[in-house]
């Protein structure tokens, strides 16, 4: 097991994230943010709580999707459905789609497919906590970025969250 | 998370889990179907039959639809105008449109237990959508999906069967599906309709007196008078029937709660039902069927999961 961000970085990481994606969309005016079902939402639930500590609450416009039905390995496993919650237009407003960990990309293919079923956005961008760059198996690239790791296909990233593993930490394990 | 089954040919081969996998599944599915494009790509490469030896409006336009929903290739087949009028055997039938390389079989067949039949035979994924007075599994999922929804849960809840029990597969399924889901259950109906020893054998309270039941329940599932599986006259008249065993406003006004009114369809309005009960506001029966689709989606879209 190797440490890849402790508790105090992965604060950090969250607040800057948050910061970049205000700094790109003054005010949220015709932004919203959503986050992917299920290991997406404990930042999308992070960065949206900073946000609305520094907008008004009422600002900051918050989705959560889940993607089970779009995935291109059904037949290989069966995964269970989380709640989608996008209770607002996404037609000609800018996306930040939100992420725990970047991988082979086809989680973001299948969430952009998700999400053009709810309408057209001006814009899709991505946030993600790390992005394991080489591993790549679609031509997808994150927008905004916690920390770039290289990673063997064989390793797992995994992410803990204090809201529900009572600890904050990202560690890289050898399997 | 997986079903413990291949095919869903009854609730009775069910397991608990299972019940809730298909129910939760369900609730994920009713949202799809509320967004701009109410449909998604899972089952696209999956192409199944819908098996029709039975009339029906409902549950084939909702199985279609549900079909249609998850992007699967869908074929249709009713009885009246097919082959099987020359004297096809169901088997027959059956490898002939397989051969043609179809995934899963969705069937409704006049006799009791067709689909197990079908099941021993061939290598497809089998969906009962109605086997004579067996089982209809699928609406007993989507009965309980419409209960869970309007009260939160299944435990506990005293739910009222009420009319045609012997000759109703819905009857049977939900019975079954309420039994393993923790529901308490009376049925009532004339004595002619319900079968004697169903205490014993499933576990289910009767009465003969509606209003007593009414009293009783929270939900009141009331079944339709099948005119066309008795072969004997089991009560005098359908005016009679009305008299002593219909629901109408005055009986729920005079209930000390407000209860909840379900029927499968097609109702027999004056008959089970008046029309002010059917149409009034403690009748779900619409949003039953609206729930048909998200139900028979997530039957599908698990099932097709078994393939590997």
């Amino acid at each position: 097991m190797k440490p890849i961000l402790t508790e105090q970085q992965m604060s950090l990481t969250v607040k800057r994230l948050a910061q970049q994606v205000l700094e790109n969309h003054p005010g949220l005016d015709n932004t919203v943010l959503i986050g992917l079902q299920p290991r997406g939402v404990q930042l999308s639930n992070r960065i949206v709580q900073l946000l609305q500590e520094q907008l008004s609450p009422e600002k900051v416009v918050y989705g959560k999707l889940d993607i089970t039905f779009y995935r291109d390995d059904i037949r290989k496993e069966l995964h269970i459905a989380n709640k989608t919650e996008i209770p607002f237009s996404i037609e000609n407003k800018n996306v930040v789609l939100i992420d725990d960990v970047l991988f082979t990309g086809r989680t973001i293919r299948s969430a952009l497919d998700a999400l053009l079923d709810f309408g057209r956005p001006a814009k899709v961008q991505l946030c993600v906590l790390i992005d394991r760059r080489f591993s790549r198996e679609l031509p997808i690239q994150p927008d905004y970025v916690g920390r770039t790791i290289d990673t063997f296909v064989s390793q797992k990233v995994k992410v803990y969250w204090q809201e529900k593993d009572e600890r904050d930490a990202v560690e890289l394990l050898d399997h | 998370m997986k079903l413990s089954t291949k095919h869903l040919l009854g609730i009775r081969s069910l397991q608990p889990e299972d019940i809730q996998l298909i129910l939760s599944t369900a609730a994920q599915f009713k949202e799809v179907l509320q967004r701009p494009v109410k449909k998604v790509p899972s089952l696209r490469d999956v192409t199944i039959v819908n098996l029709f030896y039975e009339n029906s409006t409902r549950t084939r336009m909702s199985f279609e639809l549900a079909e249609r929903r998850l992007s699967a290739d869908v074929l249709n087949f009713a009885a009246s105008t097919s082959s099987a009028a020359k004297g096809e055997t169901l088997l027959d039938t059956v490898n002939n449109i397989l051969s043609m390389k179809v995934d899963m079989v969705v069937m409704r067949h006049s006799a009791s237990g067709a689909p197990h039949f079908l099941s021993q035979h061939i290598p497809a994924a089998i969906v009962n959508a109605g086997d004579g007075i067996n089982e209809h599994p699928t609406q007993a999922l989507l009965d309980a999906f419409s209960m869970q929804e309007k009260f939160g849960k299944l435990q506990g809840l005293k739910v009222a069967i009420i009319g045609d029990i012997m000759h109703s597969r819905v009857a049977l399924s939900n019975i079954y599906l309420l039994k393993k889901m923790g529901a308490d259950i009376t049925v009532a109906g004339p004595p002619t309709l319900i079968p004697k020893y169903i205490t014993d054998a499933l576990g289910v309270n009767v009465t003969y007196n509606v209003e007593e039941v009414l009293r009783w329940c929270d939900v009141a599932n009331v079944l339709r008078i099948q005119l066309e599986r008795q072969n004997q006259p089991l009560f005098s008249s359908l005016r009679e029937y009305n008299l002593a065993y219909g629901i109408n406003r005055r009986m729920l006004e005079r209930l000390p709660k407000e209860i909840t009114i379900m029927h499968p369809g097609p109702i027999n309005r004056g008959v089970e039902l008046d029309s002010d009960v059917a149409d009034g506001p403690h009748s779900i029966i619409l949003n039953q069927v609206e729930n048909g689709v998200a139900t028979r989606m997530a039957v599908l879209y698990l099932l097709a999961n078994r393939e590997n």
